[in-house]
């Protein structure tokens, strides 16, 4: 395949990436400022809590549908951690760009390959879940 | 809770610059920040290094695809040993206790860091190339300092393969984008330039990454509090670090990136031996 068409295919996985980082940036400082001034003041506790234990940030910020309740309500916590997602999916959809990419460029090889690393991604989120 | 966020965010600004520079990604200096200088939870530090590795990653690849440098076909292929790793280390870090694994994962870093900073710059003129690496396209080339393009050839591909695996069964067990070995694989087994190194190891790390991110969200581990200082922080240091890798000579990397293994080296042996995991 011509060097002009590889070139095109790295112009926007830059893109991709680029923009997605600006994106979660973007959301996450909007969420920042609502944080300093709901939480002005307090400071969290992040000291070391035994092995076993309760532990981690409230449930509302660990899910899609907490998160999302929290952002109805313009909670700053819950946008931060909706800009945590984004910038968490823009890497893996940088791995599907890329595999639509190989396929348009007839790689075969590299479509497979691509494809493989997606499928090994989704399994380890799924064995995270237990 | 105002000058907590200000010395975060400093902290993430030299995290992103050093992270982005020697390909290590941004957890290298987190870790330590929060969990030794704050005194914060591990798992909070480890949380924040995660999302830390992926805006730092992110960040420069956009760069460096952009100044030519990075192979998106090694970093491919790699990513399937380095993703699958992954899986593995994170099963395994279920049975094993921390302890063992921050020491000798500390004693391979000590290694490396050593081995790095004794090394002579490689020879990577050599003409001639693996066969696998020929079958899968993965020679490429690149532009230097003195605006040359500069071909090489890629050896010993499943070599390189299997360290990677080894780097993501780690990054799966301790939450770090463990660039330290990916660069080891590509630079020192496959013989790929130290800059076609550092940057496409830095274009992996965002993966995988963000395939433990996941679970490491689901448990309750990132923080919002700690994640948007440190994470805004890092992606202004990572900026001003990838305005710079395309000047910089890789010797001095190479130091640099000595230096910031061996003090990680130190530091997770440390946490290991006195019960910190």
């Amino acid at each position: 395949m011509s060097q002009k068409f590889k070139n095109k295919i790295d112009v926007y996985t830059g893109k991709l990436l680029r923009y997605g980082v600006l994106v979660s940036c973007g959301i996450t400082v909007f969420g920042g400022i609502l944080y300093m001034f709901q939480y002005h003041g307090k400071m969290p506790d992040y000291s070391p809590v035994p092995f076993g234990e309760p532990f981690g940030v409230s449930e509302n910020l660990r899910g899609i549908s907490g998160i999302v309740r929290g952002l109805l309500k313009l909670d700053g916590a819950s946008v931060i951690q909706l800009g945590i997602i984004v910038l968490i999916a823009t890497p893996v959809l940088r791995v599907a760009f890329s595999a639509v990419a190989f396929l348009i460029e007839k790689d075969r090889q590299y479509f497979a390959i691509t494809v493989t690393v997606l499928i090994i991604i989704i399994i380890n989120m799924i064995f995270g879940l237990h | 809770m105002e000058i907590l966020f200000i010395i975060l965010f400093c902290g993430g600004i030299l995290a992103g610059f050093v992270g982005s520079l020697t390909g290590l990604g941004g957890g290298v200096v987190v870790i330590p920040l929060l969990a030794i200088g704050l005194g914060f939870d591990m798992r909070y530090a480890i949380g924040t290094a995660l999302v830390t590795s992926i805006a730092t990653s992110s960040g420069a690849a956009a760069a460096y695809i952009r100044e030519r440098i990075t192979n998106i076909r090694i970093g491919m292929l790699l990513e399937i040993a380095t993703t699958a790793g992954a899986v593995f280390g994170a099963l395994i870090a279920v049975y094993l206790d921390k302890k063992y694994i921050a020491v000798i994962f500390g004693c391979v870093l000590i290694f490396s860091a050593i081995r790095t900073v004794l090394k002579r710059e490689t020879k990577h003129s050599d003409s001639s190339a693996s066969k696998l690496a020929e079958k899968l396209n993965l020679n490429g080339c690149y532009p230097a300092a003195n605006s040359k393009i500069i071909d090489y050839k890629v050896k010993n591909v499943a070599g390189g393969f299997s360290i990677m695996t080894l780097a993501g069964a780690l990054s799966g067990l301790l939450g770090i984008g463990s660039g330290a070995f990916k660069v080891l694989a590509m630079d020192t087994v496959m013989k790929i330039p130290f800059k076609v190194s550092t940057t496409t190891s830095n274009f992996m790390v965002g993966v995988t990454a963000a395939a433990s991110a996941v679970v490491y969200l689901q448990r309750g581990y990132i923080d919002p509090g700690l994640a948007m200082p440190v994470v805004t922080g890092v992606l202004s240091g990572a900026y001003f670090g990838s305005k710079i890798l395309p000047k910089a000579s890789a010797k001095k990397l190479r130091l640099l990136f000595g230096i910031m293994i061996l003090s990680l080296s130190i530091l997770m042996i440390y946490n290991g031996l006195t019960d910190k995991m």
